[in-house]
């Protein structure tokens, strides 16, 4: 039953992580909009989510058990950037100290990011009350 | 938890904005100090940020590296009646461009206020996900 309550709520929480992380990445872009030779990172939501989605489901990360006492391998979601799905950002208007931060870019993102993180809250918040709902009668 | 780390980026980033803040402040106020307190000219001075990793790969924060004086040449006034004046009557006065220090003025306190604004983001982000299934 609670592998079907993880299933129900993975999505939304595996996003919701992902918000949280890409908030962290756009923090940091705009902490070092002054700092030479800084490249502005994020990631591309739609695959990082996909990806974070593959390795956390238990089919792909199923082993074959040849011992009763072996445990269950599972993936945490937790992780959901592994690095290699952060990117760096293709200046528009590149400066001269080497630093591609571009503060309208970032400002916007942000915001977007953190409003989209709040309606991943509300979402979830939501399932909990269905399944609530269910539970109660 | 990925949102409590904006917070040290953030603070990073106030903290070496409010240093650079202050050397500004340092220059203006001794844009005329013929001599300091080693009997030399005063010489403007400059921070160096650098990217510092902050905890996890996807969090870089801010530090200042070092601070650089300008070794561009004093400005030399012509003034015989100062004390301080060379033979042909001239005085070093501080290489500090007054223009130069306001624009890194406005930049500073611009950039400290978005990652104030950057901090406050993070803190609503995290009162709000303290409230999930009510």
């Amino acid at each position: 039953m609670s592998g079907k309550l993880d299933d129900y709520l993975r999505v939304n929480e595996t996003a919701i992580n992902l918000r949280a992380q890409r908030q962290q990445l756009l923090a940091s872009n705009i902490a070092n909009a002054d700092t030479p030779n800084y490249k502005a990172r994020d990631i591309d939501f739609n695959s990082a989510l996909k990806s974070a989605l593959d390795r956390s489901s238990p089919a792909a990360n199923a082993l074959s058990k040849t011992d009763p006492a072996h445990l269950d391998a599972s993936a945490s979601s937790s992780a959901a950037t592994d690095g290699s799905t952060i990117l760096y950002r293709t200046p528009t208007q590149p400066s001269a100290d080497g630093n591609t931060v571009d503060m309208d870019i970032e400002r916007n993102q942000f915001a977007d990011n953190a409003v989209r993180y709040e309606a991943g809250l509300t979402l979830i918040t939501g399932q909990i009350k269905d399944m609530l709902a269910v539970i109660q009668g | 938890m990925s949102l409590t780390n904006i917070f040290n980026v953030a603070g990073s980033a106030m903290s070496a904005q409010s240093q650079r803040l202050n050397t500004v402040a340092s220059n203006i106020a001794n844009a005329d100090s013929a001599a300091g307190p080693d009997g030399q000219v005063y010489r403007a001075k400059q921070v160096v940020f650098q990217t510092v990793p902050m905890g996890s790969n996807e969090a870089s924060g801010v530090a200042v590296q070092q601070v650089v004086e300008d070794n561009s040449p004093p400005k030399m006034v012509y003034d015989p009646s100062h004390p301080l004046a060379d033979a042909k009557g001239y005085v070093a006065m501080p290489n500090v461009n007054v223009v130069e220090e306001m624009v890194n003025m406005i930049s500073a306190s611009r950039s400290y206020q978005t990652n104030v604004d950057t901090m406050n983001a993070a803190k609503t982000m995290l009162l709000k996900t303290l409230t999930i299934g009510q």
